[in-house]
């Protein structure tokens, strides 16, 4: 990975109100902070390409993923970017190795693809759960799986919608610390979507407070 | 006793379930959720056997299908034997009448599948078609087996289209269900209770199979 920044700017009704927001978001961990409703997960979404906004840019690296004046809709599955949902959205027939191994691409197989997931098991701290379902594991394994799987796909962007939400203050500092440590480590740009002030603050390098769709203010935390 | 009409319609309901699978399943992924244009007429033609009295159903498979219709002489053409009055004929029936349990089953199932998982597999690399294959298939399945069970029993006991379509001939055409009428009609009670007890059991068992295949659940 590279120290390349994303681009945003997108706009899209969301029947309330439109959402209007332009980002430009640097390797490291940009929190999106806003109260429920306020159009942090739409944002999201338009940049891991579910939903389609109706007008502006959506780039990373030189490469445009989204740009409707050109009508350049690059779909989820090129855009290389992972999100981790506020569900976790682990799929429910698939151990938890096969559940990381879903991401890695269908290139690379065999004992290589083995290998890969092991390495993001055990990154992750999982690898002692790897033969179990989804429905059989706590909240925080289910959290360190989704993690897992995220970061197996190998992304340029990694997006966290409300990911911490259902874990306990100790868990969600806990994991905070790994996903800070990963994203570090990657050099990849990251954001993290939340409601929550104390998280925010202790996740971000910069927070981007958001409201009604639009964008109120940018803080550079570590700056 | 003849066991021939059992093993016919044995053989008929499962040849009719596949078709039926193949066919359910692609028509249930098209309606499932997505907006096709005239999907909801499609739905309706294809659910409703469920409703039509099976008088219609065979004059339109007969209109369609007969003889001197365009696909009857085509498929006369090509396999050198008719569809109607024919084995094919009660595979027609069977289809048919298994094929609107198969698509709302396997409808409601897909539909079933929470979006969001295929939406993680599209973030995940996944095309449309993969994410059906490996997500929404998958978890879908147990519901979608039922529907073909349920299939499977109805394509056993139809009898109204396929004495239509495919006729009574003994030892050709005449499936459990037409034997049962056959029997009764010419007083040979033992052989009618005794495939219809058949029947019985095979339908209470595809029904309790059903009941416990939509029961079924992922994780724990």
């Amino acid at each position: 990975m590279g120290s390349e920044a994303l681009h945003v700017d997108v706009g899209l009704s969301l029947g309330r109100f439109a959402l209007d927001v332009a980002l430009e978001v640097p390797p490291g961990i940009t929190v999106l902070f806003g109260p429920s409703g306020s159009g942090k997960s739409t944002t999201l979404a338009a940049i891991a390409g579910l939903v389609r906004p109706v007008r502006g840019r959506v780039a990373f690296d030189g490469t445009t993923w989204f740009d409707a004046e050109r009508h350049v809709d690059v779909p989820p599955e090129r855009r290389r970017v992972s999100l981790v949902f506020q569900s976790l959205a682990l799929f429910p027939h698939l151990t938890t190795e096969d559940n990381v191994a879903y991401g890695i691409d269908p290139g690379i197989r065999g004992r290589a693809r083995e290998r890969r997931a092991l390495a993001g098991m055990e990154r992750m701290k999982v690898a002692h759960v790897a033969r179990r379902r989804p429905g059989t594991l706590s909240g925080g394994e289910a959290q360190r799986v989704a993690l897992a799987r995220a970061l197996a796909r190998d992304p340029c962007v990694l997006l966290l919608d409300e990911a911490f939400s259902a874990l306990d203050a100790e868990l969600r500092a806990e994991l905070g610390a790994e996903v800070r440590s990963v994203v570090s480590e990657l050099s990849i740009p990251a954001i993290v979507v939340t409601h929550d002030r104390s998280e925010a603050r202790s996740l971000g390098e910069r927070i981007v407070s958001l409201r009604d769709g639009r964008v109120l203010a940018t803080d550079d935390v570590r700056g | 006793m003849s066991f021939a009409p059992l093993f016919l319609s044995l053989e008929v309901a499962s040849i009719a379930v596949v078709i039926a699978g193949a066919c359910g399943i692609g028509i249930a992924a098209l309606l499932a959720g997505r907006k096709l244009p005239g999907g909801e007429l499609l739905d309706g033609i294809i659910t409703a056997p469920m409703v039509l009295p099976p008088t219609v159903l065979g004059y339109y498979v007969l209109v369609l299908c007969g003889r001197q219709s365009t696909i009857g002489r085509a498929f006369e053409s090509l396999t050198g034997a008719p569809i109607v009055f024919s084995v094919t004929g009660a595979i027609l029936a069977a289809t048919i009448g298994a094929l609107p349990l198969v698509v709302l089953s396997a409808r409601a199932a897909l539909e079933g599948v929470d979006p969001t998982l295929v939406r993680a597999a599209r973030t995940l690399g996944a095309t449309p078609l993969r994410a059906f294959v490996t997500v929404e298939l998958p978890i879908a399945l147990p519901a979608i087996a039922a529907g073909l069970v349920l299939g499977f029993a109805r394509a056993l006991g139809d009898f109204g289209v396929t004495l239509m379509v495919a006729g009574d001939i003994p030892g050709r055409t005449q499936t459990a269900s037409l034997a049962i009428y056959d029997a009764i009609s010419s007083g040979r009670e033992r052989e009618a209770a005794f495939m219809s007890g058949v029947l019985t059991l095979v339908g209470v068992l595809a029904v309790y199979t059903a009941r416990r295949l939509t029961r079924r659940r992922h994780g724990i």
